[in-house]
């Protein structure tokens, strides 16, 4: 086919410059998709900005809910465990601080990952019109919790005025936990979410993750309640290691850091970042077809 | 210096079909087959590949309009949507010199809560531009889409001529070297159609931007398009300059005699399909009308049956035959063909072009198996009571054409 207009031929010179050259091979993997998923960071905010914006609305109570869901369960957590099942808490900390310190990381983690694994079928109908790479869709839904943990991270901070109880300087390293807390999610969603593409029994677990996980991550109580002989393996679930740090670092030395536990999660997360992003890439490209 | 933008090599996709049993199945029924299939033995779905494009091969240079033309299931969406890189194709490759935006929905993306505004946001977002593009874009947008006083209104709360207009709006100020565009327009108005075909030609003629779009119009295609790819069932019929290539499917399509229409399923087969006049003579309004269909069965099947929908370009359903409604029962051995005529005393149908559905089915064997081919077939004018032609557009587009008289009775007025 040629064109048919001279005007045409004229602008060629000046595109041809920045143009890129696309080459879609039914054999061969793509190879511009990282470099297009730095592209198309503008499309995860605002994905995240859409669901921020849309999520509370028509909600009487709107953006409180982030709040009063994890005091809700604080408050729960504590009367069971303290006043009911009598366990101690460590040093002089109160007890609804050591839950609250507990109930925070373990819901951002159960919120993104309820989130990422739902992300990819929830907007099915973008993946079959438009390309995107499709890592941004559980990605952002990440930004999303995100924001909710800082709202009921400054819950926290009352809470510990509340008991005039100052947090340590340990403080400092509370980034690195939270990084941590957040790639255990991302990592675990991502699969999660390639997964529920095809199988939508993933759906089930889900919610039964979340809720069973919270008594298998010491969210109510301090992880050295955990019998000497069961730590190791205890600790091989990523987010009992974010949940001692978070505390390590908001309580003091009074909590103790579990070294092995710490290392074991680090190593974990990275081996299912890394195997979950190969599958991740590996269906992605049928997602529009099985969705 | 040849300046080609598009390469496509010999591209191919397949999907795998699996044709479900009848659904009123028990669920004991269900366990026991999936027990079955468990042990390994008997009881799986029934596969089936389907090449929904076949060994298609082009090439587009700068600044070209192509319109995509065939009948539906012709493979014009699949190959948009591997040209976006939506779906991989299975065989092939394709290079592609530039920015792609494609356009296959109208709105994709937009969240009913969101307002006008926000939308525009992330809908540009989600097409691939830059927040500072959109920003300088906004109010060329807003403008053309004439939605200005309901910028901070819930889309929800718009009409959908509204919604639609937002939508195309936006997609129409992308910067892309290259436009895809699916058959969206069809649900604006007709003005609004005109403003997006004038549009596309801008962009195409003024930037050269080069713009790929499929329509089921074929005055549009023969309007905006410098060229036509003419598909059928996934292969390239034929590839040319837009009048030559409409010119040919308006020829082929339009025509009633199905005579080769062969589709292959994994029990039935449809050899022939055949809709006319007794005589043999296209489809018309009020007179008698046959639907004939010739098919065999791999296996030998107690009751064989067809059923027969007629629907508009809208994909409304007009009217359908059903043999089961009829007294006879079709037994079939294995390989035996069998010829089903419906008789239609006196078609009941407008002049103008409709679709034709089918489906092969046995109640005893659970199988019900959809002709993925859809038949164009087209009622030809005539003049029914005595006086005009009709015209479907006289009626509101109904689709219905009644048997009728009528009487005058004259009076002088006092």
């Amino acid at each position: 086919m040629t064109t048919e207009s001279p005007a045409v031929v004229d602008l060629q010179a000046q595109q041809q410059v920045h143009e890129p050259l696309l080459v879609i091979d039914a054999h061969k993997a793509e190879q511009q998709y990282w470099r297009d998923l730095w592209a198309y960071r503008e499309l995860a905010a605002f994905l995240a900005w859409r669901d921020i914006l849309v999520r509370y609305k028509q909600t009487a109570m709107g953006i409180a809910w982030a709040v009063v869901r994890p005091l809700l369960l604080m408050l729960v957590g504590t009367f069971i465990f303290e006043k009911v099942l009598r366990q101690p808490s460590v040093g002089d900390v109160p007890y609804a601080i050591l839950v609250y310190c507990g109930v925070l990381p373990w819901q951002f983690f159960g919120d993104s990952l309820t989130a990422s694994s739902n992300s990819l079928v929830a907007n099915a109908n973008m993946i079959s019109k438009i390309y995107f790479p499709r890592l941004l869709l559980p990605l952002s839904k990440l930004v999303v919790s995100c924001v909710d943990f800082v709202l009921s991270f400054c819950v926290l901070g009352l809470l510990m005025a509340w008991y005039g109880f100052a947090p340590s300087a340990n403080i400092v390293f509370l980034p690195l936990f939270v990084l941590l807390g957040a790639a255990t999610a991302f990592a675990a969603g991502q699969i999660l979410a390639a997964l529920n593409v095809k199988y939508r029994d993933v759906m089930y677990v889900v919610p039964f993750i979340v809720q069973f996980g919270a008594y298998m991550s010491s969210v109510f109580f301090s992880s050295d309640r955990i019998p000497e002989q069961y730590r190791a393996i205890y600790s091989l679930n990523p987010m009992v290691s974010v949940i001692d740090g978070f505390r390590w670092c908001v309580l003091g030395p009074v909590s103790s850091l579990y070294w092995p536990g710490i290392v074991s999660a680090v190593l974990v997360v990275v081996a299912l970042l890394i195997g979950g992003a190969v599958y991740f890439r590996k269906t992605e490209r049928t997602f529009a077809d099985v969705i | 210096m040849s300046d080609t933008v598009i390469h496509a090599e010999a591209v191919s996709k397949r999907y795998i079909i699996r044709h479900n049993r009848l659904s009123h199945l028990t669920l004991r029924d269900s366990l026991s087959a999936g027990v079955k299939r468990l042990l390994g033995r008997g009881g799986s779905a029934q596969q089936e590949e389907f090449w929904a494009l076949r060994d298609v091969s082009f090439a587009v240079e700068r600044g070209s309009r192509i319109g995509i033309i065939g009948r539906n299931g012709a493979g014009k969406s699949t190959l948009l949507k591997v040209l976006s890189r939506i779906t991989p194709p299975t065989e092939g490759r394709i290079t592609i010199k530039g920015r792609v935006a494609s356009l296959l929905e109208v709105g994709t993306g937009f969240h009913p809560d969101l307002t006008g505004r926000e939308n525009i946001y992330m809908n540009g977002a989600i097409l691939g531009m830059k927040r500072h593009e959109i920003r300088a874009k906004f109010d060329e947008i807003v403008a053309f889409a004439e939605v200005d006083r309901f910028l901070d209104t819930p889309v929800k709360r718009y009409s959908s001529g509204m919604f639609v207009r937002l939508a195309f709006a936006v997609a129409a100020h992308l910067e892309p070297e290259i436009l895809i565009v699916d058959e969206v327009l069809a649900v604006g108005d007709a003005e609004f159609q005109k403003k997006c075909l004038g549009k596309m030609h801008d962009v195409s003629t003024g930037e050269g931007r080069t713009v790929f779009f499929v329509s089921h119009n074929m005055a549009a295609i023969e309007n905006l398009c410098t060229h036509a790819i003419y598909m059928t069932r996934g292969k390239v019929t034929k590839v040319g300059p837009a009048r030559d290539v409409v010119d040919l499917y308006v020829r082929k399509g339009g025509s009633t005699d199905l005579a080769n229409a062969r589709a292959v399923g994994a029990v039935f087969e449809l050899m022939r399909v055949r809709a006319g006049t007794p005589e043999g003579a296209p489809l018309t309004p009020l007179k008698p009308a046959i639907i004939e269909l010739q098919f065999r069965s791999t296996r030998a099947i107690s009751d064989a049956s067809a059923h027969v929908l007629f629907e508009d370009l809208n994909g409304s359903p007009v009217f359908g035959l059903d043999s089961c409604d009829f007294v006879a029962r079709t037994g079939l051995a294995a390989n035996e063909s069998a010829t089903l005529r419906f008789n239609v005393a006196s078609l009941p149908l407008q002049p103008g072009p409709y679709r034709v559905r089918l489906w092969l089915k046995s109640q005893g064997e659970h199988l019900i198996w959809e002709v993925p081919d859809i038949f164009d077939v087209t009622v030809e004018a005539a003049s029914v009571y005595g006086g005009r032609a009709i015209e479907r557009q006289y009626h509101g587009t109904a689709a219905a054409v009644v048997t009728a008289s009528l009487e005058r009775q004259m009076e002088v007025a006092a």
